[in-house]
């Protein structure tokens, strides 16, 4: 990422109270365009969030959303769970992040904010990360007995099987996939990022 | 009746002695494909256990393969009730990674539509609503005025339901002449419209009957949830995303955040009728403010340029092409801005690589949080309040499922 540092802008309260508090849960703060994320060890992910939320001027009681991402090819450690915090006092939005590797598993803070719950799920049931501690841990958007986890980079878009009446299986989407229009100009200039 | 095994496989906890129904997917009144497990004593609710993901298409998996513009239609397909909410919070999360700033009249243009969206929203919501509990005659009237609406999406874009007509940097053309002035006709005539609804419905005692003391959820039980949004405003809470980080120019309008007193079905309709007349305010206003100008930043690394340009100039030939080739390319980095979409904040997480497709796009979705009140709201009340319930939180279940 091409984030400044935080030592180029003031640091945020939060951050220094975080810092304070847990010293050794902070791992990283990165700032964009005007928002924080502060990277933390996973072991103080709870810990971190009932202090956010119970301080009187921080506040933040309010989980937005969960948000997974799979950074593979371009970063170590391979997931990174994102939570979107929200505070109701000082009206400021704060980024949590933690990082895991392929079957670690991250705390659950659905005993701090119980709307945690759904997102927990999903983050579960699309990249295939368990929290620990969440009471009802099941597949939430796909079917239970799916196989894979979807938003992973290594899963394909499409070439799902799909079955027709009588039994039958109809061709599959890789077998009547068109090459994408802004694919193959890609091909011709050569400057794709990806493979 | 004891539960049999099959019921104890579709609600592991339930109790001895209870019934336990499955109610939809195909159920009308879920507003979709919603499958909700429901465990009674008698007619009572003791636990509701929602099933969702019927309707998932992979959007968010889809926008990963597509160039940014490209994803802009896809996302409007998650919500369909509020296409263009949908595309202004994914515009304006790119236009944070760009950078990138859009012309006045594009802002206050943006603000009339999102708005004249969140009306077109509230009134399929109110319609069906009403519809499910029982009154016919209000479905009529709110689907005429949302006709009227769609008249003047299809009158700027020509498209009814998602008119992805908004793009990074601004809008891909400007409103059409006459458009505006259909718009203040409107707006104008919009709030008797509402007395109307409210005189079907407010003072109805059957409505009143069904609505009143069902359903409710403290503020404390909403933020604890994840829920802001006309939910949040019906517990008690003045909390509106226009006025706490207001976006665009939603500092520069007035308009008053309507609240409820009580949190339940009833104090949820009295909010979204207000939300509309208030929509219809805002709209007011930007139409006496919107200055004539580009609709669309002039940076042609992002916005493509206009189409007589392209006769004379080869330097807009070539930004047309690679616009519509290759596309733009934000810096590394991640954004998030969250918009008051119709059912609670909107907001599109969008990861960029670098490279001209996003890396990752996740939505915050309102209703997928929305729905984890359901079984709280509905424990203890009869089996047919929750009709109205569900009615009263407003799903959209292409948005739950993406």
């Amino acid at each position: 990422m091409s984030e400044t540092t935080a030592q180029e802008m003031p640091e945020r309260p939060e951050v220094t109270r975080i810092r304070e508090r847990f010293p050794e849960a902070v791992r990283e703060v990165v700032t964009f365009r005007g928002d924080t994320w502060i990277v933390l060890n996973k072991e103080y992910l709870p810990d971190v969030c009932r202090f956010l939320r119970d301080e009187p001027e921080l506040s933040y009681r309010f989980l937005s959303d969960i948000v997974g991402i799979d950074q593979l090819g371009r970063r170590e450690p391979r997931f990174e769970i994102v939570y979107n915090l929200y505070s109701f006092r000082t009206f400021t939005r704060l980024f949590l992040k933690v990082c895991v590797n392929e079957g670690e598993a991250v705390p659950s803070v659905t005993g701090i904010y119980p709307g945690a719950n759904f997102p927990e799920r999903e983050v579960y049931d699309m990249f295939g990360i368990v929290f620990e501690g969440h009471p009802d841990l099941r597949r939430i958007l796909m079917p239970d007995d799916w196989v894979g986890h979807p938003l992973r980079k290594d899963f394909p878009l499409g070439g799902e099987e799909v079955v027709f009446d009588r039994g039958t299986l109809g061709p599959s989407v890789a077998e009547v996939q068109t090459p994408h229009p802004g694919e193959s100009f890609f091909g011709k200039t050569g400057l794709s990022s990806r493979e | 009746m004891s539960i049999t095994p099959e019921q104890m496989e579709i609600l592991p906890g339930a109790a001895e002695g209870s019934m336990v129904i499955n109610m939809g997917p195909q159920h009308p009144s879920t507003h979709g494909v919603l499958r909700l497990v429901v465990e009674l004593d008698g007619e009572t609710i003791v636990d509701v256990v929602p099933h969702i993901g019927y309707l998932h298409t992979g959007i968010e998996k889809t926008c990963e393969y597509e160039q940014y513009q490209k994803c802009i239609p896809l996302v409007e397909r998650m919500d369909y009730l509020s296409a263009m909410n949908n595309s202004l919070a994914f515009v304006l999360s790119v236009e944070k990674l760009l950078d990138i700033e859009v012309p006045p009249r594009g802002v206050w243009m943006r603000m009339i539509f999102s708005e004249l969206q969140r009306i077109a929203s509230h009134l399929v919501w109110l319609g069906t609503h009403a519809l499910d509990i029982g009154a016919m005659t209000p479905f009529f009237y709110c689907f005429r005025e949302r006709e009227r609406i769609l008249d003047m999406f299809e009158q700027l874009s020509g498209v009814r339901m998602f008119p992805s007509w908004i793009q990074v940097g601004g809008w891909r053309a400007d409103m059409p002449e006459g458009l505006l002035e259909k718009i203040a006709k409107f707006v104008e005539e919009f709030p008797a419209k509402v007395d109307d609804y409210e005189g079907l419905l407010t003072e109805n005692p059957i409505w009143v009957e069904r609505t009143r003391n069902i359903g409710i959820i403290t503020a404390d039980e909403c933020i604890a949830l994840g829920i802001n949004g006309p939910i949040l405003r019906g517990s008690g809470y003045a909390f509106d995303l226009r006025k706490a980080n207001p976006y665009l120019y939603y500092d520069q309008v007035e308009f008053d955040i309507p609240t409820g007193t009580v949190g339940d079905v009833y104090d949820r309709f009295l909010v979204r009728v207000e939300e509309m007349r208030q929509a219809a305010r805002i709209i007011k206003q930007c139409i006496e403010r919107i200055p004539e100008g580009p609709v669309s930043s002039d940076d042609r690394k992002v916005v493509p340029p206009p189409r007589e340009e392209l006769d004379n100039s080869m330097e807009s030939l070539i930004h047309h092409f690679k616009l519509w080739t290759e596309g733009f390319r934000p810096p590394e980095g991640e954004a998030y801005v969250p918009i008051e979409g119709p059912k609670g904040e909107i907001g599109y997480y969008v990861v960029s690589d670098g490279g001209n497709r996003p890396w990752r796009v996740k939505t915050r979705p309102p209703c997928f949080m929305n729905l984890q009140a359901l079984p709280l709201m509905s424990r203890g009340h009869m089996v047919a309040d929750i009709v109205a319930i569900i009615g009263s939180i407003d799903i959209v279940l292409g948005e739950i499922d993406r």
